[in-house]
């Protein structure tokens, strides 16, 4: 049987997917809009990054497209009082969707994932009625970029424990003090949700609390674009916070004052789940060139895929791909499937009876846990397929492998994934 | 200030699910066709007619003239896929006559009968808009054969349209092997595209979702009292002769040598 192949190029294998057909239409749509969008504008995405005072001009054009294709809102409901934008899709959906956009360009992906879900998703999930009517619109049709901080320079894998921002409260709202650090879209972002510890009374309880703070306010600034191994295009850089006055209305939702360690929590699932997209595009990509350029090269009279130690690598790289895509596919499908029942049951996200994300959380950073491991492992592998010219930039093997290799510590680092899948089995035993 | 139309413009646009244009097409082991488990797509030149009739209502709908447009496929249940495509790029309903899966495809006389039959079950039908040709057979017959059923005026090979709705008349630019040739057409009139009359839009996602909840109607071949019996039998189908390497001459003499072995004689 001939691979169907969805937009021409792509040996992806949708026999595998399990999706309905509406998620199948949506997924062709997607993979369509990267090629035909997406992938022509992924060198110059590249060639721009990186440069202080660079003006990201094709990432910023591609943002406005996207906008227009309608891929900033997926999961953002329809009925949104603040938006037509919104599609009211599911999880799947946007895993969809940053998988077709990381196949094209992994740098990309990696702003979009920040901007759509990162961004987009909490503030509908979390925000208040004035907050969405205020930044959804021009989050979701170009207009704006959103990005989202947690991370500090020392506060990573134990982003609350050893975070230093600090928000105290005065009479007319807070003071916020701080460095962030490694904070996609940083540069150009207009609109940042902002994680910071609360100045408490010695002895109390520490908490956090959320903050949506525009770029123009005063006392914020952003620090030159930081020069990356890899996702090259993908604006980043350290946000500066010099006694940053914010009104209460900015508080992310008004009710969470002081819980902004539930928003984060809950985010990172869902950041993690989407975000597998990310290695699942680059290594079908990574799988995409490997297998043409193998039946192209010929050596000793035969096309070299048909050596046994290449043929063996290639089954190495197909197993990969197609494992890693069928479980973070699962998982999205559980996902999706439980926030439909805790729907059905009146329960809202926060609520304690919410059972998801608490029984998913393991999953979700399976997921990507594994995704990452396999996408370094084939783009490692597609290097090699390609000889001496794996090694040449003109190829793009050297750019999969340094983009894949920053979801080992993006969204998380695989020691951190690992700890969390391990505790979470734990706790059955508790 | 122009007067406006008395009644609204109805625009029929027949698509086709063919082939992608993108697949690398083999010849069947039978020898009967192409090996059809690939990718299929609406016929490029049927999405520049779906562009066009969009097109065409934005550019009216500032004089507030309402414009219907009607897609319409002739093919097994696959192909409501290609009709959904249509319905996502701006067409408002949806005609499916569905054949059954086993059968050969529609030649052109029955398609072109199949239309005739549903424009004289719809409400006057003032433009068809399709394609030239389809990229599965390039017969380039459907829409000249459909004029010639109706008794309509045609302009094929479109590559501009500019109508008048008050002489109720088009002016339509040509593609012909000369050159371009211009052509006053009176309603009701078939157009068929050419590759210049347009880019077609892609479908967003919000209108891909939209689309889903526009109306498709679906009839049978007997509901036309059409018989889509092919009139051809196809008897074999090749893939065209390798290609032969040449060969490197020294001098003019030696290539009138080798042109006169080959049978070729001055002209």
């Amino acid at each position: 049987m001939t691979q169907i192949k969805p937009n021409g190029d792509t040996y992806y294998n949708s026999t595998l997917t399990g999706l309905s057909p509406a998620e199948n239409e949506f997924r062709e749509a997607v993979w369509d809009f990267s090629a035909r969008v997406v992938k022509p504008r992924a060198e110059a995405i590249e060639k721009e990054g990186g440069k202080e005072g660079g003006e990201y001009k094709t990432l910023l054009e591609v943002h406005k497209k996207m906008a227009e294709m309608g891929l900033h809102g997926v999961t953002v409901p329809t009925e949104d009082i603040t938006s037509s934008l919104g599609l009211g899709l599911s999880y799947t959906h946007h895993l969809l969707a940053m998988e077709a956009v990381s196949y094209s360009s992994a740098s990309l992906a990696l702003s979009y994932g920040a901007h759509s879900n990162l961004c987009v998703n909490q503030l509908s999930r979390w925000g208040s009625n004035e907050q969405k009517a205020k930044w959804i619109p021009g989050l979701l049709d170009g207009s704006y970029i959103g990005a989202l901080a947690m991370s500090e320079v020392g506060a990573g894998s134990d982003v609350l424990g050893s975070m230093r921002s600090s928000a105290r409260k005065t009479d007319e709202g807070f003071v916020l003090n701080g460095n962030k650090f490694w904070i996609t879209n940083g540069p150009k972002a207009d609109v940042f949700i902002v994680y910071a510890k609360d100045v408490v009374e010695p002895g109390a309880k520490q908490t956090y609390t959320t903050f949506l703070v525009p770029r123009e306010t005063p006392g914020f600034s952003t620090g030159k674009p930081l020069d990356k191994f890899g996702m090259r295009g993908s604006p980043t850089c350290e946000l500066i916070f010099e006694d940053v006055f914010l009104p209460s209305s900015a508080v992310l939702g008004s009710s969470l004052l002081g819980k902004g360690a539930k928003v984060l929590m809950s985010g990172l699932d869902l950041e993690r789940l989407v975000l597998t997209g990310g290695p699942l595009g680059i290594m079908q990509a990574a799988y995409d060139t490997a297998v043409e350029y193998v039946h192209q090269r010929e050596q000793f009279g035969v096309r070299v895929g048909t050596i046994g130690s290449m043929q063996a690598k290639l089954a190495g790289m197909y197993t990969a791909v197609n494992t890693a895509r069928t479980f973070a596919y699962s998982v999205a499908r559980a996902v999706d499937w439980h926030n439909e029942e805790a729907k059905k049951n009146g329960i809202e996200p926060g609520d304690k009876r919410y059972v998801y994300p608490v029984n998913q959380r393991r999953d979700c950073a399976a997921a990507i846990l594994y995704a990452t491991d396999k996408a370094i492992e084939v783009a490692l592998e597609c290097m090699q397929c390609l000889g001496g010219n794996g090694y040449i930039n003109d190829y793009p093997a050297a750019r999969y492998l340094a983009d894949a290799r920053l979801y080992a510590v993006g969204a998380g680092t695989q020691e951190v994934r690992r700890w969390l899948i391990g505790r979470e089995v734990n706790s059955d035993f508790e | 200030m122009r007067p406006s139309p008395a009644r609204l413009l109805n625009i029929l646009v027949p698509v086709k699910r063919a082939v992608d244009y993108a697949v690398k097409i083999r010849v069947n082991p039978q020898q009967t066709g192409v090996d059809l488990n690939v990718k299929h797509s609406m016929n490029p030149f049927d999405e520049i007619a779906v562009e066009e009739a969009v097109r065409i209502r934005e550019r009216l709908s500032k004089d507030s003239e309402p414009v219907t447009i009607t897609a319409l496929t002739i093919g097994p249940t696959k192909s409501v896929e290609t009709l959904r495509t249509a319905l996502a790029m701006g067409a408002d309903s949806a005609i499916h006559v569905e054949t059954q899966e086993s059968a050969s495809s529609p030649e052109p006389l029955g398609v072109a009968k199949a239309i005739r039959a549903i424009i004289q079950k719809q409400e006057s039908v003032d433009i068809v808009i399709m394609g030239k040709q389809a990229i599965d057979d390039d017969f380039g017959q459907t829409g000249q054969m459909l004029a010639g059923l109706l008794g309509w005026g045609q302009a094929t090979y479109a590559s501009k349209v500019d109508l008048d709705l008050v002489q109720k008349n088009a002016v339509v630019l040509r593609e012909i092997d000369g050159g371009l040739e211009q052509v006053r057409v009176k309603f009701p009139m078939i157009i068929t595209t050419d590759l210049r009359l347009n880019e077609p839009r892609y479908a967003s996602l919000p209108n891909i979702m939209k689309a889903k909840k526009k109306p498709v109607t679906r009839l049978t071949p007997t509901d036309l009292g059409i018989s889509f019996e092919p009139q051809m039998e196809i008897i074999r189908v090749t893939e065209p002769p390798k290609r032969i390497g040449g060969a490197k001459v020294e001098s003019v003499d030696e290539l009138v040598e080798k042109l006169r072995a080959a049978g070729f004689t001055a002209v």
